[in-house]
């Protein structure tokens, strides 16, 4: 099998059906059917195991495209889509557990809490992003949108920019995890720095000084 | 005559057969996890989706298990974990400061003789949870009478154990060591204070705070100190460990007050260990009658 073979029959397929698994390992916790234990809080335990697995998601995709630059093996491209959609699927089951959970749908609070605190007000600008390009990953929607799609979907990195500084900022005391995340994503934006065109000769001052 | 006409369904929209497929994994799945869900336990687990309104004692599996002690890691499951290295025999407790009975005291010393009580008490998390532990322990104003305190005892101030060996996350520089909580006087003297030695007839596990530690339940959990080693008598004001770390976000009184917000989240509601949905919070843990006495004529929003 040639790698895009092998991508195409197996490692996405893996993706589309594997990114149930952490859903299916909470829903049998809470059921209590399986060994699976939730702890003492399962609420809680819902909330950052969903938050968590958006961010590792959303980085998972964000780590295609310099992966495919690296190893030169193109079809990989073909995981950004289903990843990024996960990423989404987590980030609404997360927003929904704050939501119930958190606030129990007193929309005046979780209003308030939106406006009043930084941590709040990052998360759900992130959970828009990733709702605006879930909403926009169908082949129409790319037709549709033509160039204006890659701008719309470079947003990407600002929600998992957003979705760490999200996490950064609720922890009480010990950071080493979402500092983690942050290293992650520092590498993965290092990583595509090249992309970037180089400065153009006009904005140097001296070159454009009459 | 042959007329060409298009096919009811475009070719684009047939599904592609691996996706057929993947789409049978999927029902397999799906039914796997319908079969497993009875009647029984869905009523199980909606039922703990609604909070209930009671003060039940929350199981001994999950005080014992849901704990926040840094000394032996940040996650709520690390002390019950890592606190085996804790040695809470033999005990000793230093007592100092303006008492007339200062001295390093065996703890079964300290506390011989003094009435042991049973209280099952709220338990409210500064994070915003609860539990409800039933307590064994004495009184503190017992061991603070005992003591005899000097005109000069203002406040008393509680060490928690510094000991690397005993406790491993004191390596670490997360916050400053060892951890140190007070009481106004009359806080220490309140009868509803406790200096606890056991949960549910049972000593204190490591993960607990054993071989001792302060109870006051209508502050947040954080004044509790665990496994103290000292007790001070003192004119000013203790530093606590929370208000030196984060003076914004964590005082001295730290009385529970559901109107005064943490300035990262809300105090209003909290969520009982066990439920999934919130509940009120309760001025003053709901000890109110028993205590608001003692705050007359202070501001409330000064007292988180």
């Amino acid at each position: 099998m040639t790698a895009s073979q092998w991508i195409g029959r197996v490692v996405r397929p893996a993706v589309i059906v594997g990114g149930i698994l952490p859903a299916l390992y909470l829903a049998l916790g809470v059921l209590e059917i399986t060994t699976i234990d939730l702890g003492a809080n399962p609420a809680e335990k819902l909330e950052h195991f969903t938050g968590t697995t958006t961010l590792v998601l959303l980085l998972l995709s964000l780590a295609i495209t310099p992966l495919r630059r690296l190893s030169g093996i193109n079809p990989l491209i073909r995981l950004r889509k289903p990843l990024g959609l996960w990423a989404f699927a987590y980030a609404l089951m997360h927003m929904s557990c704050y939501l119930v959970f958190d606030q129990s749908l007193l929309w005046g609070e979780i209003y308030y809490d939106i406006i009043k605190r930084p941590y709040i007000t990052v998360g759900f600008a992130a959970f828009l992003i990733l709702l605006a390009l879930a909403l926009t990953s169908s082949a129409w929607a790319i037709r549709k949108l033509g160039k204006r799609w890659n701008s719309l979907h470079r947003l990407v990195y600002l929600a998992a920019a957003l979705g760490v500084f999200h996490y950064l900022w609720l922890v009480k005391l010990d950071t080493s995890t979402p500092v983690v995340f942050a290293l992650v994503l520092v590498v993965l934006l290092w990583l595509r720095r090249e992309r970037r065109p180089p400065p153009e000769l006009a904005r140097d001052p001296v070159v454009s000084a009459p | 005559m042959l007329i060409r006409r298009p096919p009811d369904i475009r070719t684009a929209e047939i599904t592609d057969e691996r996706h057929y497929l993947s789409r049978r994994e999927w029902l397999v799945a799906a039914g796997l996890t319908a079969a497993a869900i009875t009647p029984e336990r869905l009523a199980a687990a909606t039922g703990r989706l609604v909070q209930g309104a009671d003060d039940k004692p929350t199981s001994y599996k999950d005080i014992t298990t849901y704990n926040n002690f840094y000394e032996f890691g940040t996650d709520k499951s690390d002390p019950a974990e890592n606190a085996h290295t804790l040695r809470p025999r033999p005990w000793s407790v230093m007592v100092e400061g303006d008492v007339k009975k200062p001295g390093r005291y065996d703890l079964d010393v300290l506390l011989k003789g003094l009435p042991v009580v049973d209280r099952t008490y709220r338990h409210r998390c500064v994070e915003a949870w609860s539990m409800v532990i039933p307590w064994n322990g004495i009184q503190l104003r017992d061991l603070v009478n005992r003591l005899e305190p000097g005109p000069k005892a203002k406040y008393v101030e509680f060490h928690t154990l510094y000991d690397v060996q005993q406790m491993p996350m004191q390596r670490s520089n997360i916050m400053p060591w060892p951890y140190v909580e007070g009481l106004r006087l009359d806080e220490a003297r309140h009868p509803l204070t406790l200096l606890a030695t056991g949960i549910y007839g049972k000593s204190l596990l490591n993960q607990n705070g054993a071989p001792l530690r302060l109870v006051v339940p209508w502050k947040y959990g954080f004044k509790g100190g665990k496994s103290i080693v000292k007790i001070r008598f003192v004119e000013q004001q203790p530093r606590n460990s929370w208000q030196l770390l984060a003076p914004d976000e964590y005082g001295f009184f730290a009385n529970v007050n559901p109107a005064v917000d943490h300035p990262r989240w809300s105090q209003a509601r909290e969520r009982r260990i066990g439920d999934f949905l919130k509940r009120p919070t309760l001025p003053f843990n709901g000890y109110a009658a028993e205590v608001a006495s003692m705050y007359a004529g202070m501001d409330p929003r000064t007292l988180y």
